[in-house]
């Protein structure tokens, strides 16, 4: 029950590496297989991992990707005592929301918290929704986050830091498309214009189909 | 001979060290603090830092918070890291920035919401070469939550 689970700091660390190579090695082939995409953040159409999710919403109601087929999801992982990153990416979402003007309301963003010890629905519903009244905060429990974020190739960590403990995480955001299908991996640094452009790309594309 | 030299040091010595202390002072622009929301138990605190001679950031308190810590942020690679750190060098005649994406000042353990716009009192120890400490009592307004580097640093 310690903050940290010493016994397994090596193994987490070795863990931690092999995904974060894993996800590297996935995110470059699957670049080079759809080159012929034009998207600012790397292109991972067909990658076999973040299909699905469940969690649970501030009301403590069920909820799962599906649901959301017909809008593009941009999906992150963080948590809210995180001063710098997390709060980064939700203002960017929020303002590529913006950007789409009337096209915003098909964009649904989900921000699953790594931290569910600490992001109470409470705060998580608080947190997101300062940002946007349509952004949803999803939580699973602690044991379900871990097998989440495997799933999502998004490494965490819980790392004490000085008299409390910080989470260590993968800064990624994920895009899908109107059919619920995987298709971006946005960096950290991708600014809020060229996810803009890309997430109209993604909309473009709906209707050039149908 | 010598003697009257090495006391003309140790005279120059006692009446200089005041002096560097001067010379050590420490400003803070521009601090503030990100916004929280009910029940939110930690938040950031950001400023830009000038120092008149090498300086340190030591440690910081606040009374809003029942721990105050200096930390670093990295990113490697994807991974978002964040750490305490023992300290920031400050140096001479350089300005540095505590800023999202790299230091900023811990506010952990809360006693209360930060609102947009409210007052944020910071106490902040800086320590000279010369070991010696300056105390600087700050003021830091709170910024809403959404608040993004671009929007302290380009205010056209």
């Amino acid at each position: 029950m310690s903050l940290l689970w010493p016994h397994s700091v090596f193994i987490q660390r070795a863990i931690g590496t092999i995904w974060a190579s894993l996800a590297l090695i996935s995110l470059v082939v699957l670049a080079a297989c759809s080159a012929s995409q034009k998207f600012n953040a790397i292109d991972i159409t067909g990658a076999d991992y973040a299909r699905e999710f469940t969690g649970q919403d501030p009301a403590g109601k069920s909820r799962t990707l599906a649901e959301f087929r017909g809008t593009i999801v941009l999906l992150f992982f963080g948590f809210t005592q995180c001063p710098d990153v997390c709060p980064t990416a939700l203002t960017r979402a929020a303002e590529v929301k913006k950007q789409l003007g009337s096209d915003g309301d098909q964009l649904q963003v989900i921000f699953v918290t790594v931290d569910p010890e600490r992001d109470s629905a409470v705060v998580l519903k608080a947190y997101t929704q300062a940002f946007d009244p349509t952004f949803l905060g999803l939580s699973t429990d602690v044991e379900n986050t871990g097998a989440t974020a495997d799933a999502f190739h998004i490494f965490f960590r819980k790392v004490p830091t000085g008299a409390s403990y910080t989470m260590d995480h993968s800064a990624i955001t994920y895009a899908y498309d109107t059919t619920g299908k995987l298709r971006l991996a946005v960096k950290h640094d991708l600014t809020a214009d060229l996810l803009s452009a890309d997430v109209r790309t993604l909309l473009a594309q709906r209707t050039s189909t149908h | 001979m010598n003697t009257t030299f090495f006391k003309f040091i140790i005279t120059s010595a006692a009446f200089l060290a005041p002096l560097s202390a001067m010379y050590a002072q420490v400003s803070v622009n521009e601090p503030w603090v990100r916004a929280t929301v009910p029940q939110q138990k930690a938040t950031g605190a950001f400023m830009n830092l000038t120092a008149t001679s090498s300086s340190r950031l030591v440690s910081a308190k606040s009374s809003v918070a029942s721990i105050v810590e200096i930390h670093e942020m990295v990113m490697e690679g994807n991974l978002m890291k964040m750490r305490a750190i023992p300290g920031i060098e400050i140096p001479a005649g350089q300005t540095l920035s505590l800023k999202p994406g790299s230091y900023h000042v811990m506010l952990i353990d809360l006693k209360q919401q930060i609102k947009d716009g409210d007052t944020v009192p910071i106490t902040l120890v800086f320590e000279g070469l010369d070991k010696k400490q300056q105390t600087l009592e700050i003021k830091a307004p709170a910024r809403p939550l959404n608040s993004m580097p671009a929007n302290t640093e380009h205010k056209h």
